[in-house]
């Protein structure tokens, strides 16, 4: 345990520590901006040096050891000098377009401009002039803006193992490009959306659609629906400057109504819906000898993953559209012809805490109803940024109930939202439809948690099924790869490409740090735990559906409106 | 051209990636896109990081290049012994910039760092073999049986 003294602070840390790490043990706050708490070091961008006792150079708390007798100054004039100069260096390079950026106030580069009093910039603005890429329906590119700290690389390659992004050339004339310095959509890309999180600036982010909506809004002829996905309700207050978790349901719908949206509807009731069919399929698969295991199909940057880098194992994956574009389909038969609105006015709108599924939305297949299912998806953030357009008073907003017909749902559809929500929203129902008894304990533990890869067996009368959960592509490639090589256990894998499951999806609030994800992980759990059903066959909505629609689970109706069939993507270099 | 070939040569060499890709630029004077895909799948790495080890380094070029690559030194010794003068008499006579190749496939200007030679600068090499003591009026006598070498 080196002892260190920090700014006259004495503590003593484990060995291999950094300054960095002492620092924060000390309470001593230093600047970082290419260290990422849950990423390697990087030690790039300079800004976290110090004043080392015997070392002529300033030193990078980010990546320097602690050790014994070590004495450092964080704040010394010096110090502050060296870090200013670097900060304005880095600014010569980067657009003075804070006004226009996605990021306005939520940005790490601005942040520190604004706390090291950055005024006159000695340094002659010079701007690369790349322009951006806005090749893909769900991600931009804003290289100008890039500062060249590599997370977004690291999260793209370590954490998804997609590799789309890439260093091109290097000092001065280096540049974070995806693959063969071609656009995103050329590259192998899945549009999960972690980069967004990973970038402390605005040189990555969503497709911004909020003018689409308000147009729809402005049209008196369009009916404006919408559902919102599991994972968004507990972030969306993190956007509105309210604790995780803390928006209740009835008052996020009188939101969304102040907004415009003619209806608000729930993707949870298609999340239960999804679990009959899911559900249903795994015991067809199961019983008939079908493709096992069987893979879940609900996070589009998943069977984005699966078809441009598991092309053989397609069959795997369930035929089962996600909840979004079930909904979708129904919206506009179904929920139409219930509520006597004809189809061709609807406006289906989805919020989303994903990226991946503006990605989705726009696949031509999904035009069951005879339109485009699902016209336009918001992610959480899009949401955020028009609550806070509408000036909403969250405390005092009078709480307001969904439309009918497709919103009910069980806690079975809230933890969706979740990794390991799926499947054990799947257990819940599987082991009573097979067993025809009522579980005593709904709480399927085992598969919850931050855990990359989890496991379970459960016996169904006899019955053992083994099932596995991964979150974050890097672990799904792992299972994957153990199915590919005939050697997998299992019968039954959920996986969700974001790390935490949706909660940590690429359209959710700006998340820093994994201990966020942690904290929508026991909201999740929580709300579910609040709910008076908890099994999506339960579902009094998704009954009455099959009563007078659907008729059975992977009947004929399902298949038209709720099954869909995945295509290798055939990408020419990954 | 059969990358295949020549990259079985060094997969399983360490560090062989670098060596395929002198190998595959000896024949071609550059590093063809499909070269770099077929290499990151023979070697088993992402496109994308083979595309960052070609252009990292300034020897390997990811643009199609002439057949004598011409690079002028530009480190402050041969500044001082008139580079600059050396650089407007090579773009004149070959009739492109810095940077740019001839219409026939002949010649490539380039910059390189300090090659080492500064008892007789200004200096410039061509595919790798170096010129000393260059001046304007060298120039065509230098290029002249790279010319004939068609």
């Amino acid at each position: 345990m080196p002892n260190i003294t920090i700014d006259g602070i004495k503590v003593a840390v484990p060995e291999g520590s950094t300054i960095l790490q002492a620092a924060q043990e000390a309470g001593v706050n230093i600047p970082t901006l290419c260290h990422h708490p849950d990423q390697s070091v990087k030690a790039n961008c300079r800004i976290c040096v110090c004043e080392v006792a015997g070392s002529n150079l300033l030193q990078a708390a980010c990546s320097q050891p602690a050790t014994e007798g070590m004495n450092v100054k964080t704040r010394s004039p010096k110090v502050l000098e060296a870090r200013k100069t670097i900060l304005e260096l880095i600014l010569a390079n980067h657009p003075q377009d804070c006004l226009n950026c996605l990021r306005n106030e939520n940005c790490e580069l601005q942040s520190l401009a604004a706390e090291y009093c950055i005024r006159d910039n000695p340094f002659e603005l010079k701007v690369r002039g790349l322009g951006k890429d806005l090749s893909t329906p769900a991600l931009f590119r804003d290289p100008d803006k890039c500062v060249l700290c590599r997370r977004c690389i690291e999260a793209c390659s370590v954490i998804q193992t997609v590799n789309a992004l890439g260093i091109e050339y290097r000092g001065q004339k280096a540049m974070v490009v995806p693959t063969l310095g071609k656009n995103l959509i050329d590259s192998p890309c899945i549009m999960c959306g972690q980069c967004i999180h990973a970038c402390p600036v605005g040189a990555i982010g969503e497709i911004e659609e909020i003018d689409e909506l308000l147009a729809a809004i402005a049209d008196p002829e369009t009916v404006v629906v919408t559902q919102i996905a599991p994972a968004v309700r507990l972030a969306l207050g993190e956007e509105v400057g309210m604790p995780t978790g803390d928006l209740p349901m009835d008052v996020l719908v009188a939101g969304l109504r102040q907004i415009g949206f003619d209806h608000v509807l729930h993707t949870n009731f298609t999340a239960d819906l999804t679990i009959m069919e899911e559900g249903h399929e795994l015991l067809k698969r199961l019983k008939e000898g079908g493709k096992l295991p069987m893979f879940t199909s609900c996070s589009p940057g998943w069977t984005s993953f699966c078809e441009t880098f598991f092309p053989d194992l397609l069959d795997n994956l369930s035929t089962c559209k996600s909840p979004q574009q079930m909904f979708g389909a129904l919206v506009k038969t179904y929920w139409a012809d219930k509520m006597n609105i004809p189809a061709s006015k609807i406006f289906s709108v989805s919020i989303m805490p994903c990226t991946a599924k503006k990605y989705e939305a726009s696949r031509p297949e999904m035009q069951s109803s005879g339109f485009r299912d699902v016209d336009l998806v918001l992610t959480t953030r899009e949401i955020g940024r028009l609550f806070r357009m509408s000036g909403l008073d969250f405390e005092k907003l009078a709480p307001a109930d969904f439309s009918p017909w497709m919103s009910k749902y069980t806690g079975a559809g809230v933890i969706f939202g979740a990794s390991g929500g799926v499947m054990e929203a799947a257990l819940r129902t599987v082991y009573e439809v097979v067993t025809g008894e009522t579980l005593a304990d709904v709480n399927f533990t085992a598969v919850r948690g931050f855990e990359g890869i989890k496991e379970a067996t459960v016996n169904l009368k006899g019955t053992e099924v083994k099932v596995a959960i991964a979150h974050g592509l890097g672990n799904a490639r792992k299972v994957m790869e153990q199915v590919r090589a005939g050697e997998s256990p299992y019968h039954f894998i959920e996986i969700m490409a974001c790390p935490g499951g949706c909660i940590g999806g690429g359209g959710q609030p700006i998340t820093k740090t994994n201990k966020k994800r942690l904290e929508r992980i026991q909201a999740v759990y929580e709300e579910d735990q609040a709910c008076a059903v908890r099994k999506s066959h339960l579902n009094t909505e998704v009954q009455e559906l099959y009563k007078d629609f659907l008729h059975e689970p992977l009947g004929h109706k399902s298949h038209e409106l709720l099954h869909t069939h995945y295509q290798a993507k055939d990408k020419k270099f990954l | 051209m059969d990358y295949q070939k020549i990259l079985a040569d060094y997969v399983e060499m360490p560090g062989g990636l670098i060596e395929a890709f002198h190998a595959i630029q000896a024949e071609l004077s550059y590093l063809p896109e499909e070269a770099i895909i077929q290499a990151a799948q023979v070697f088993g790495i992402p496109a994308a990081q083979a595309y960052g080890v070609a252009t990292f380094y300034s020897m390997f070029s990811v643009k199609p290049r002439g057949k004598f690559v011409i690079r002028i030194c530009e480190s402050a010794p041969c500044h001082i012994a008139g580079a600059a003068k050396v650089v407007a008499a090579l773009e004149k006579e070959l009739g492109i910039n810095m940077g740019g190749s001839t219409p026939d496939g002949l010649f490539t200007l380039e910059f390189t760092e300090c090659v080492g030679q500064c008892q007789a600068a200004p200096v410039i090499t061509i595919n790798g073999k170096p010129y000393t003591d260059v001046s304007p009026e060298k120039i065509s006598g230098i290029l002249e049986p790279y010319r004939k070498n068609i």
